[in-house]
Formats: structure tokens, sequence, C-alpha cells
């Protein structure tokens, strides 16, 4: 106790020194607390989530992608599979469980996710309230949905397009709330689940509700528009109201001629625009537009003639047209009649045109139909998903079924556990980089301790001197200097650790509001209590050669000299 | 010569070198327990050395020392240290108290080297004596040097050593400031039993103490 207090006084005596050490310790340990906290806390959250996928299987690309969009919901998915293809592979007899999941919209930057239960059973969820979903646009919110959206049984929300906040919002057939998830710790609670069948319905009804404004949504598209330009274009269309610019994005899109077409009523015609079409083949024109709107170029004429694969119905038909050749030409002329075509389209919502490209495009499901129904009762081989986990039955599967997978083409496998570990080792180099650079930090920690301790040595060699002495033996001079080092750490080590769990904690706080990712400060974990034995390791070397010194006073030639 | 039980300094043909020079010889120096004594020499006659010697702080070339019937040639690293906090009290000229602790520390700390208990009563009143009352919580830093000098005598008194072992305690001070510090430390002494060896240069001491030994410089 003695040189205990002794070393703390000794401490007081240069404050300034004194403080500037213990800070320069307390950096160097948050630092390195801060990066073991969130290294380990953030491979452990991520074996968590993928706990019992051995694959995924989803559309081609980047496999990390897919891991990452259908086990972590962090990434937007590859594309959409055929749900018949994804259950030959679940139907396989080394699968033990097989999870579908259909992704695409969100509700307040959470996404929602069609899927079964098993994908609830998978995190060992148990419910808070209310039940599990049962029919379409049923919704279970995850714990941590529930909690900042504010969402309960009995409650109704309205999902937007596009995986990431501020998407266009389904306005019609809000989601019920069914019930709410108790906390797991897992990915699943800032989820919000219901069935597939209610992403296909709101889906299938948005499609065709887009048809009339010009709308073309698939659910595939709704990864956050990367995949179609034509989700934006398309919006602005719907409030343009104008057919001719979605045309000319059919045309972009697909290659069609229709929106030439179009382009010719509004442009007055051009011969380039006939030639693309003519080079279309298997379209079907309604000749009432085509015609109406083509200006009756000869060119033109001659193109549709040229073109064997087009079937032209309706009153101007080609032939008509070659007829009339001149007739179309009035036409254009003739603001009237232009007029009336076009109060036709908008009557028509441009469904002859639209329609078309849609049918052709594959990503999208349109129907010339508006009747729901007609998409309500598609065939399971239209039907898609996004991604299913697969959990395999035995061992071995792992080593065959995903290269069956992959070599079969249409459908990439991934398997969560080797992408983490990709992604771990990944972010493992930045976080080595950034350990050793705190290692760096406690190393100078060490060195202003040291040289503290040893520049106070010379004037302190009088204390040292009448210390031995009052009968101090010089192991405890010894002894009293490491004190003086190991309190300097202890303090710095101890403030740091606040510092790094403080720190923690803060920034998983934010990394949870912001990302998504739940880290905390209030947890220890084994590879700490190593540093904090490393450390004070540090502070006894940095105080171990004043000690050496301190022992060695030669007190009869410090006190001779005065 | 005197009886060695009585004896609290026994110094029998001691020669000590330091880098080939010879610092100190004399044949011997004996002083009896609970009486008083002046070594009084000029500059360079390696008084301090000598005084070092008796205190086991450095060991002589040859010879012996008895310190309160001890041989200290016997006692080797900590037990040495610890005789020598235990019988033997120093004071020097410089009067190093530990600038980080406050006066009631420095006293306290003594003790504790010394090996007793800590009796803080023991402390307070010996602070009281020596007209330090309601100095216990001053820094070294803030106390006169009359004041400092006290404190030194405090701390060589508190655990009651035998012998009081005093280097150049009067050289700084003024005649008046000289003679109270001589008579502080004979009364100190003299109150608990406890020999006194003063190693001086100043010849004002001569006559204050019961013995004086003269040092000569060694040929």
């Amino acid at each position: 106790m003695t040189w205990l207090r002794l070393a703390v006084a000794n401490l007081g005596l240069s404050p300034l020194t004194s403080a500037v050490n213990v800070l320069l310790m307390a950096l160097g340990t948050a630092s390195i607390v801060l990066l073991l906290l969130a290294g380990s806390q953030l491979s452990e959250t991520m074996s968590r989530d993928a706990r019992g996928i051995d694959l995924v299987l989803g559309a081609t690309g980047s496999p990390i992608q897919l891991v990452l969009s259908a086990v972590y919901h962090a990434d937007v998915p590859p594309g959409n599979i055929r749900l018949e293809e994804a259950e030959r592979w679940a139907g396989d007899p080394r699968v033990r469980t097989a999870i579908p999941m259909s992704l695409g919209d969100s509700y307040r930057g959470y996404r929602i996710v069609g899927t079964t239960a098993d994908y609830v059973e998978l995190y060992g969820a148990g419910l808070a309230s209310g039940r599990l979903w049962d029919g379409a646009l049923e919704a279970v919110a995850g714990s941590a949905v529930a909690q900042s959206a504010g969402l309960g049984p009995g409650s109704s929300f309205a999902g937007a397009h596009g995986l990431e906040e501020g998407g266009h919002s389904h306005e019609s057939d809000p989601y019920r709330v069914v019930g709410v998830l108790e906390p797991t710790g897992t990915v699943l609670d800032r989820l919000i689940l219901t069935s597939l069948e209610s992403v296909w319905v709101l889906h299938a009804e948005e499609a065709s509700h887009a048809h009339g404004h010009g709308h073309g949504h698939g659910h595939a598209d709704g990864s956050a528009g990367e995949h179609d330009h034509d989700h934006d274009d398309e919006h602005d269309h719907g409030r343009d109201d104008g057919h001719g610019h979605e045309h000319d994005d059919h045309g972009q899109d697909d290659g069609h001629g229709h929106g030439d077409e179009h382009d010719h009523g509004q442009d007055g015609g051009h011969d380039h625009d006939h030639d693309d079409h003519s080079k279309d083949d298997g379209h079907q024109h309604d000749g009432e537009h085509d015609h109406g709107q083509d200006d009756g170029h000869g060119h033109d004429h001659d193109g549709h003639s040229q073109d064997d694969g087009h079937q032209h119905d309706g009153e101007h038909d080609h032939g008509q047209d070659d007829g009339h050749g001149h007739d179309h030409d009035d036409h254009s002329q003739d603001d009237g009649h232009k007029h009336d075509h076009e109060h036709d389209h908008g009557q028509n919502g441009g469904h002859g045109h639209e329609d078309d490209d849609h049918g052709q495009d594959d990503s999208h499901q349109h129907d010339d139909d508006h009747e729901h129904a007609a998409e309500h009762d598609q065939s399971d081989t239209d039907r898609e998903i996004t991604a299913m986990l697969l959990q395999f039955g035995s061992p071995m599967a792992a080593m065959t079924l995903p290269r069956e997978v992959n070599a079969a083409g249409e459908l990439q496998a991934a398997a969560p556990a080797m992408e983490v570990s990709r992604v771990l080792r990944l972010v493992g180099i930045g976080l080595d980089g950034l350990t050793a650079f705190s290692w760096v930090l406690i190393l100078t920690a060490a060195l202003s301790v040291f040289a503290a301790l040893y520049g106070s040595l010379r004037a302190r060699r009088g204390d040292l001197a009448i210390l031995r002495c009052l009968g101090a033996t010089r192991w405890e001079l010894l002894v009293a200097l490491l004190l003086e080092g190991l309190l300097l750490s202890a303090f710095g080590v101890s403030l740091g650790f606040l510092a790094g769990h403080g720190a923690m904690e803060l920034l998983g706080g934010w990394l949870e509001s912001t990302r998504g990712v739940a880290l905390t400060g209030w947890t220890w974990i084994p590879a700490e209590t190593l540093l904090l034995f490393g450390l004070f390791g540090v502070g006894a070397i940095a105080a171990a050669i004043p000690a050496v010194q301190a022992y060695r006073t030669d007190v009869a030639r410090i006190l001779a000299e005065g | 010569m005197s009886d060695p039980a009585t004896l609290a300094v026994d110094a029998a043909d001691l020669d000590f070198r330091y880098r080939d020079r010879t610092v100190v010889r004399m044949e011997r120096c004996q002083l009896d327990r609970g009486r008083s004594m002046a070594v009084i020499g000029p500059s360079g006659c390696g008084k301090t050395t000598f005084l070092h010697l008796l205190a086991g702080l450095i060991r002589p070339g040859s010879g012996a020392i008895r310190i309160l019937g001890q041989d200290l040639a016997e006692l080797r690293g900590a037990k040495l240290d610890r005789f020598r906090g235990r019988n033997i009290g120093l004071v020097f000229q410089r009067f190093h108290l530990l600038p980080a602790l406050n006066v009631r520390e420095n006293v306290l700390l003594a003790q504790r080297l010394a090996g007793g208990r800590i009796d803080a009563a023991r402390v307070a009143e010996l602070l009281e004596q020596l007209d330090l009352g309601g100095l216990e919580h001053h820094k070294p830093s803030m106390l006169s040097q009359g004041q400092a000098q006290r404190v030194a005598i405090a701390r060589a008194l508190v655990h009651s050593p035998e012998i009081i072992m005093a280097d150049e305690p009067t050289s700084a001070l003024d005649d008046r400031n000289a003679e109270q510090a001589l008579t502080l430390l004979q009364g100190s002494a003299q109150t608990v039993g406890a020999a006194l060896l003063v190693v001086t240069h100043d010849q004002r001491v001569r006559g204050c103490l019961d013995d004086e030994f003269e040092m000569q410089v060694p040929a």
C-alpha cells in the first residue's frame, strides 16, 4: 500500500505528463478494443444469420451478391428465377428443407420477404404476438421492424417498390399485419414476412395496373431498378400520359418497331424507323395505330410490305395503306385525324402497342387483358421467386449439389459459409491493418511511459537514495518504479476499454439504425482478456528499464554528491 | 575500551578507497549508547564517506564496523537495508524530503519503512513537539528551510532509532539557526534515548556535544 500510494503521489507530481501518457495508452487500447469487438461480432452475426442455410439458389451472377441479398438482405438480388426450376432442385432427395423467397418491395427501408413458415423456423423465432401469415397480403413483422415502424397485429401498411427507402408505393391493397416475431438477434428482426402469393398478387396487379399508365413492373425489377431501366422511365411516362415517349423506350428496350411507329405519328415519319420496323419479325401491329399515325410515306409502305412477319389487322391495313398512300399523307397533315388517333390511344391506355412490347419482354408478365384474374391464373411455370434457401439432408450434398446446379446453367448455387468467409477475409485485411495501426499507438504510449519514467529518474535519484536510507530495499525501489509504469497503463487501459466499449455501443446504435447491423458494446469477448494482460505487459516493459535503474541506485554516491 | 554491548558505534581499522585513492583511513572510533559525538574535520577528510560506511550504505575495503553490536559485514542486501531502517535515523544536509508526499506522509513513510507499525498518534505528537503542528498537509516545497529540516529530523526520529546520524546539519544555517538545530537534535536524541553522531566541518559545533572525534585528510 505504501508503494502504491507513493507511486500515485509521484505520478501526481507531473500531472500533464501522466495525463498524456494515460491518454495515449487509452487511445491505442480503445481502437484495438473497438476493432476486436466489431470484428468478432460481425463474424458472429454473419454466421448466426447464415446458420442452417447450406446453399442459396438464385439467378446467375455474383455468388457474394446472391448470398448478401438472400441471406443477409444487404444487397439487391442478381435477378429472379423460375419457381419451377428452383423446385426441381428443392425436390432433390439430398435436400432436407427448401425455403423459397421472393423480394422486391420494402416498407420504410425494411424488406418485405415473400416466403414460407420454414423461414421463421430456420431462425427458431417465436411469435411475440398474433399469428403467422395465412393468406395473401397478410404480414408478420420482425421485432425490430415492429418496434421502429410501430407495427403490430391489426395495423396495415403499403409496401414500396424497391428494397431501399423512397420507392414508389403500392397505393392500393395494403398489407395487414397479423403477427410480430420475438427478437432473434438475426436478420429476421429487420424483415417483414409475408406469403409468396402476396408478392405475386401485388406485382401482378401492379403490372397490369401499370399497363394502363405505361408502367411496367416485374418483381425482378424491384431490385432498386438496377436490372431494368424501364422502371423509372416508365414512371415518367405514366405522368406524361404521352405515348410517344413510351414507345421510344420500348424501342430502346427491345428494339421493337412500335415505338418508332408512334414517333412517326408525332414526328411526321422517318425512313429509318420504317427500316427498323421492317426488320422486326413476329410483331402484331394494329393497323389502325400504325398507319393512322404513319404519315403514309412511300418508304413506310415499302418497309411494311417487305416485312413478311407482320400481321396487320384493322381497317388500315397495308393493303389499305398501299391504296391510300395519299390518304395517309392527308391524315398526317390533317390535325383532326391525328388527334383522333391520339385520343384513341388515350382511351385504350396505349395498350395496343405496349402490350405487344411487354408480351415479348421476358422479365415482364403482361396480359393484354386487364383482368387480374388472368394474372392469378398464370401457371406455375411462369411464376418467379428471387431465391431458394436449401438445407441439406447430408453433408455429402455440399460436395455435389452446388456443382450440379451450376453446371445445369439456369440457376446459380452459392454456399453462404464459403461466401461469408470470403467476405470476412476481405474485411479481415482491413481490420488487420487498423489493428496494426492501433498497436503502433500502443507502442507510442509505451515509449512515452518509458521516457517519462526514465526522465524522472534523474530528478528523483535523491528520493530513491533517501528511501534506501529509510530502510527500503533495492527490490522495493524496483517495484516502486514498475508500479508507476503499471499504474499509467492501468489508467490508460481502463479508460481505453471503457472508451472502446462505449464507442462500440454508440457505433452499434448508429449502424443498427442506418445499416441494420446490430452490434453492441456491452459484451466481453475472450480476446479482450488476452489483450488486457498484453497491455499490462507493455506497461511493465516500458517501466522495466527505469525500474532496473532504480534497483541499481548508488545511494552513497548520490548522497555524497549532495 | 568500552564494553561492546554498550557501544552504539564501533569502527576499527577502517580503510576505504575510491578509484585508487584512499578516502577514509582511521584506527578506531567508538560511540556509547545514549551519548552524542561530533566528527569534525576539514573538507575532503572523508567525513561523509565515514558516515555512509557507518550507515552500511557502502562497505569498507578493510576493517570492521559494529553497530549496536552487529557486525555490518554479516548483513547483506535487504537485511542490511532493514537493519539500517530500524536502528539508524539519518539526517542530511539537504533534507531529501519526498516532494510527492506531504509532511505527515513523509514521516509516516519512514515509520513504515523502519518495519514498525503505523502509529499516527506518535507522528502527530512528534510533529507537535517539533513545532510543525498545522503543517501536516503541506508539501515540502511549501516549507521554509527551518521547517524542512525539522521535518527531516522528525523523519529520522519517528521510529525511535538507537542511533541518529546527521551530516552537516548546521553548515547551511546562520549562528542562531545552527545552534537551534543542534539543540533540537540533541534534545530529540535524548528524548528517545538515542546516540547522536554529527559529522561536520562546522567549527561552531565544537564543545556542544558530549564527545569529539577529529578526522584528518588521509595521506
